[in-house]
């Protein structure tokens, strides 16, 4: 019973610390620029603001289009619920197989697509058009890192890799290494963070994912917002559970588990103080660069895996 | 011989459908009971397909010799595991398309020919899968190529249908004979017809690989596996879209069906060399990769649907090749997954496939159109249509809770954990084939955003689609019956692989019932439930109470939402042509690939008033099948030189005959001393 | 340090140095592929240094400082001069796209993993795991060279050629004799002092450093005569 317990509340951990998330990459950039910034709470007010704030659709907008937000929302929690961040073995850590979060979070890219289009704008067309190519390109890259993070454990389940990483002896593991890199790159484009797609940015032309955001209002928008974050949120806690997940809870005690928040969090934050560093470092890519960037994360999984039979398999 | 409930249940469907092939004839007058008599037995016949394929798997089949055909060669029908498997997939498909047909042929003027060759064609696949020996099996095939040429020629007042029957002719034809010649070669290793005599001989290894590639162009041919696909695109838009749901969903899969006939049962898996299955697997990758991207740059509806099904069939193709490479080296319980997520795709794509023809059907009837670029907005005209396809959308997507997504799991998981298999080549083409199967999933689902899109939302683009009605309630009733079960095999695939399990079980002699978790209804387990899992009810279950309780907190009650204008950039002229199309939704894709498109482009900028002031811009943009100029078109063209030069020797004088004459005598005395 | 975990750190630089391989081949600035060539000679000076290290052939000490020297610091640093002195354009020009070049580098590195690892398998040395990589680093130097049109980034071929077979030998045979690696290194160093040589003179007669262009003017010299 209690395992079930810390399985909900490491869901709601993960929507409730999601826009304190943003806030702190936010806040961080804005520092690391010399400017004061916002407070790291900041999105928490923009999501309550939105949520009061009245709805309005398009003439033409269909059932779809005030249906996305809903499935959106849902299936972003569903994948993000499941990935374990404090505890190791819950009662649904069977179904944190990588490849269905995968399938949920593209599941939610679809209705946002369908949706960015509902409206009968160009804006609309052109986020989903984008969108949708840069995911669809990214995916061999996504696969080829799981592939090779699966080859120790034989396993997509996320909890058997982890366990499989836990149990294994300290190695330097070029392989991983490599895999590690891509991961990153992916992990870039799947949050649309800078160098592939700016998420502050008020300019349609050069909007990805607000494009398709354009025309949501109220709490239809804190909902795509809030998603949004959470994704953010769960990309990170999953490159930490894959790359570097010494310290999540074993067995279920307070002390234990009171030790993993602790050291979630400060993982996150020094993942995220990583994250803004290459935000204000590099500018935006051209967006027709964006396929070389993919292509470069899908050689180095590539490399990453014939490397591991070549080194790390003895023959 | 033993005729069991099943191979009853079989033999009822194909006399249903032959009752209505001749029956067809007398009723030419009356339309209505024509189309009535047609759709009736077509759906009996489906049904009885159905049942005689569960009631197969369930408790097995039998045979039967009937003395039709040669007289020393009865005709041998036998309902194996792999049989039953694909007439419930015939079935399946050809019971909602003749609810289907009731209504979609309500305007047809010439029904006749329909109402003759359909069900032939019908016949001619249950016969396919039935036969148990080389003559019964060319006999039908033969009968579902010619009659599916009649279907597709219907519309024959048009010259490019022609031109697209004699291509779809062409090509069957040419897929029949080396089908023939991989036939006659297990002939003459085993010296009979019979099937059961081919499966126990041994044949060496060259003339197995002989037959293989026979088969394996025959069948590929007639599957669409890229580069012998240049048949599809043209037959499939041109065809009645109710015959077309058949064709792809269907005559595709009954190709499979004598791929799998031949190498995995005829010659067994002891028999696979290592290269089959690294052939077949870069065949599928190819063919899933090149069928996507040709379908991304479409703006008919019905083509682009067909390119669809190569990707499809290359994703099948990709399942099997994992279980012949793995079978071959040694691993049957990951060959026997590697096959069960072949089959299970087959039967997904059939339903899904037919699902979108007849969609696509149900717009074509409507507005009178197949150019996408004219439609839109059709989701407030057609709200039950639209909402049948997007399941069809979704599930071809391969995204949860529907079945594409079990499919593509069950194949990515083979591949995960078919262990290094000896060789840099085999280790890598194995996790490069999965990489490819990712690729040709996601840009699926972004075309069928584009296609979603740009059919039934945003604005109309054109006044016939302005004013389009929606469909009539048998229409409506046939889509819905294809839809249900995406969603059923989508949410209970661990009750429906059991059934499938039956397949590995006669051909790989393996099984991986042993492996799946108990509480099989909830989980999908195979190999382990450590190793890899996938709960459908769970996710279902869990976004619904989630979305519900998020819905319910958030929803003011008894208010109507405001409506306004859409956000134009302050532009007050907006009008339905600004909103992106097809050919711009595609663009930064074809951007990207166009060393692989090589497409042609032409822009005209009309400026009447001031060479700054732009009036008009006109932009075509036409991408070609790269198979079809650089493979079809030289072949065609050295054909036609080499048919022209030995014209020439027609016209030669009596000297050159009786030289030739002369010429025959010597060799023949030569030959034969 | 255990031999265990040099073995590790040898692997992954081994990983690091194929990865190096593979940037070389895909820069497309002329100044990005002499740094990823310095780094080259660098990461071959560290794992000579730490296979002497775990080995305890001293020898190879003296060949890691003398790779650090020469290859790490000497030749970039003339290269670079020629590069300024000459004004050669920015821009590498390659024969065919960066996406296809790839995808043969991919496809060499994977032949010769398959060729390799059957003669990895005899070999009882630490090292033995990186013989196919280095196989690897050379094949893909040598396409280096054949898929480059400006003769400076022919020469930095070969000269990364020259790099990847010393790794070549520090994985096979932990080294060559002292004598043979002298006499290499200053073969290469002669080798390079004459290239810089004839590039002036290249670039005084046919004004201009690309491969074609050389061929072209001597085409249309005979047409003179």
């Amino acid at each position: 019973m209690t395992s079930f317990f810390f399985q909900l509340l490491q869901a709601l951990l993960m929507v409730v610390l999601a826009p304190i998330a943003a806030g702190f990459v936010a806040t961080t950039k804005a520092r690391l620029q010399n400017r004061c910034g916002a407070s790291i709470m900041q999105p928490w007010r923009d999501i309550r603001k939105l949520f009061s704030k009245e709805v309005v659709l398009a003439e033409h907008a269909s059932w779809i289009f005030r249906f996305t937000p809903y499935v959106v929302f849902t299936a972003t929690v569903m994948a993000a619920s499941v990935v374990p961040s404090l505890l190791l073995d819950t009662p649904l850590s069977l179904t944190a197989d990588v490849i269905a979060l995968v399938a949920l979070l593209a599941l939610a890219r679809f209705f946002l697509s369908l949706a960015g289009m509902d409206i009968g704008t160009a804006f609309g067309g052109m986020g989903a058009s984008r969108e949708m190519t840069f995911s669809a390109l990214a995916e061999p890259a996504m696969l080829m890192s799981v592939f090779v993070l699966s080859l120790g454990a034989h396993s997509t389940n996320l909890t058997t890799m982890i366990a499989h990483t836990l149990s294994t002896p300290l190695l330097i593991q070029p392989s991983i290494a490599f895999a590690l890199v891509a991961m990153l790159m992916i992990a870039i484009v799947e949050t649309g963070r800078i160098p592939i797609d700016n998420p502050t940015t008020h300019l349609e032309l050069t909007m990805i994912h607000e494009a398709m955001l354009l025309e949501y209002s109220g709490r239809h928008l804190a909902l795509m917002e809030w998603a949004s974050m959470v994704k953010l949120l769960l990309f990170a806690t999953l490159i930490i559970d894959l790359f570097f997940p010494w310290g999540i809870g074993g067995d279920v005690n307070l002390l234990t588990i009171g030790l993993a928040l602790a050291i979630w969090l400060a993982k996150l934050m020094v993942l995220f103080v990583v994250l803004a560093m290459i935000e204000i470092s590099i500018a935006k890519l051209r967006m027709f660069e964006v396929p070389q960037y993919l292509g470069t994360a899908f050689v180095l999984a590539f490399l990453g895996l014939i490397i591991h039979y070549m080194l790390e398999v003895t023959v | 011989m033993s005729a069991s409930f099943a191979l009853n249940a079989a033999l009822l469907a194909c006399l249903s459908v032959l009752i209505a092939t001749f029956a067809a004839p007398f009723f030419q007058a009356k339309h209505q009971i024509q189309r009535s008599l047609l759709c009736a037995l077509l759906a009996a016949s489906g049904l009885f397909a159905v049942i005689a394929g569960f009631s197969g798997l369930l408790s097995g089949g039998g045979s039967i010799a009937l003395p039709l055909g040669l007289p020393w060669l009865p005709m041998h029908l036998r309902l194996d595991a792999l049989g039953s498997f694909f007439l419930l997939v015939i079935g399946s498909l050809v019971l909602p398309v003749a609810i289907y047909s009731q209504g979609y042929l309500s305007h047809e003027k010439h029904l006749t020919p329909i109402a003759i060759f359909l069900p032939l064609f019908v016949l001619g696949m249950m016969g396919v899968v039935l036969s148990d020996d080389a003559f019964t099996f060319m006999l039908f095939w033969e009968l579902m190529s010619v009659s599916s040429y009649f279907l597709v020629t219907h519309e024959h007042r048009h010259p490019e249908n022609r031109k697209a029957g004699f291509i779809y002719l062409l090509m069957a034809h040419m897929a029949g004979l080396l089908i023939m010649g991989s036939f006659a070669t297990l002939y003459a290793a085993s010296g009979s017809f019979e099937f059961s005599a081919m499966r126990e001989v041994e044949i060496s290894p060259l003339w197995a690989s002989v037959a293989f590639l026979l088969a394996g162009f025959g069948f590929g041919t007639k599957a669409g596996v890229v580069p012998m696909h240049g048949w599809l695109p043209e037959a499939h838009p041109v065809a009645p879209s109710n015959v077309s749901a058949l064709m792809s969903g269907i005559m595709l899969k009954v190709a499979i069906f004598g791929f799998i006939r031949i190498t995995w049962d005829l010659m067994g898996s002891g028999d696979f060399q290592w290269w089959w299955g690294a052939l077949v697997l870069a065949a599928g990758s190819s063919s899933a990769v090149s069928g996507v991207l040709m379908a991304l740059q479409q703006h008919d509806l019905k083509r682009l649907l067909a390119y669809h099904s190569i990707e499809n069939i290359g994703i099948i193709l990709i399942g099997l090749g994992l279980g012949m490479l793995l079978a071959q080296t040694g691993h049957p319980m990951l060959a026997a997954l590697g096959l069960i997520a072949a089959l299970y795709h087959t039967i997904n794509h059939a339903l899904f496939k037919g699902l979108l023809f007849m969609g696509a059907g149900a717009v074509l009837h409507k507005t009178g159109t197949r150019n996408m670029e004219m439609m839109g907005g059709l989701i407030h005209r057609m709200p039950w249509t639209a909402a049948l396809f997007l399941v069809a959308c979704i599930s071809i997507s391969a995204l949860p809770p529907f079945n594409g997504f079990v499919s593509e799991w069950l194949t990515f998981q083979t591949a995960l954990m078919a262990p290094q298999l000896g060789g840099a080549l085999l280790t890598a083409i194995v996790p490069f084939s999965a990489a490819m199967l990712a690729l040709a999933g996601a840009l699926a689902a972004t075309c069928f955003v584009k296609v979603f899109g740009v059919v039934f939302l945003g604005h109309a683009r054109s006044d016939a689609v302005a004013n389009a009605k929606e469909i009539d309630g048998w229409m409506k009733v046939g889509m819905l019956i294809p839809a249900l079960c995406c969603l059923l095999l989508g949410l209970l695939p661990g009750l429906f692989i059991p059934l499938l399990d039956r397949v590995p079980q006669a051909l790989l002699h393996t099984s991986i019932l042993s492996s799946l978790n108990t509480a099989s209804w909830i989980w999908l387990t195979p190999i382990d439930a450590a190793h890899a899992s996938y709960s459908a009810p769970l996710s279902l279950i869990g976004m619904l109470v989630l979305g519900g309780l998020v819905f319910w907190w958030l929803h003011p009650k008894g208010t109507t939402i405001r409506r306004s204008k859409m956000w134009s950039c302050g532009n007050p002229h907006t009008h339905a042509r600004m909103q992106y199309n097809a050919t711009s939704f595609s663009q930064p894709l074809r951007r990207i690939f166009m060393g692989l498109y090589q497409p042609e482009e032409h822009e005209h900028i009309e400026r009447h008033q001031h060479k700054l002031l732009t009036t008009r811009v006109k932009y075509i943009v036409h991408v070609s099948d790269m198979a079809v100029k650089h493979l079809y078109q030289p072949i065609g063209h050295f054909t036609l030189w080499l048919a022209k030069m030995i014209r020439h020797e027609h016209q030669r004088g009596i000297h050159a005959y009786l030289a030739y004459t002369f010429a025959t005598v010597l060799f023949l005395l030569a030959v034969f001393t | 340090m255990s031999l265990a975990f040099a073995q590790q750190i040898i692997d992954g630089m081994a990983a690091l140095t194929l990865l190096i391989s593979f940037s070389l081949l895909a820069q497309h600035r002329m100044l990005s592929v002499l740094h990823w060539f310095a780094a080259q000679g660098w990461l071959l000076a560290a794992t000579a240094a730490l296979v002497a290290y775990s080995t305890g052939e001293s020898e190879l000490y003296i060949s890691a400082i003398m790779t650090f020297l020469l290859k790490g610091l000497l030749l970039p640093w003339m290269l670079w001069r020629v590069i300024r002195k000459l004004h050669v354009h920015r821009e590498v020009e390659s024969l065919m796209n960066s996406g296809m070049t790839v995808i043969i580098a991919v496809a060499v590195t994977l032949f010769s993993f398959h060729v390799i690892q059957p003669i990895e398998a005899t070999s009882e040395l630490m090292t033995r795991n990186s013989m196919a990589i280095a196989t690897a680093c050379v094949l893909l130097s040598m396409l280096m060279m054949i898929t480059r049109k400006k003769a400076i980034t022919q020469v930095i071929g070969f000269l990364a050629v020259e790099n990847s077979l010393f790794f070549a030998a520090i994985g096979a045979t932990n080294g060559m004799p002292l004598v043979v690696e002298i006499g290499i290194a200053f073969d290469v160093l002669i080798a390079a002092l004459i290239f810089g040589l004839f590039f002036f003179q290249i670039r005084n007669t046919f004004d201009s450093m690309e491969i074609d262009a050389m061929q072209a003017s001597l085409i249309h010299k005979d047409d003179d005569e």
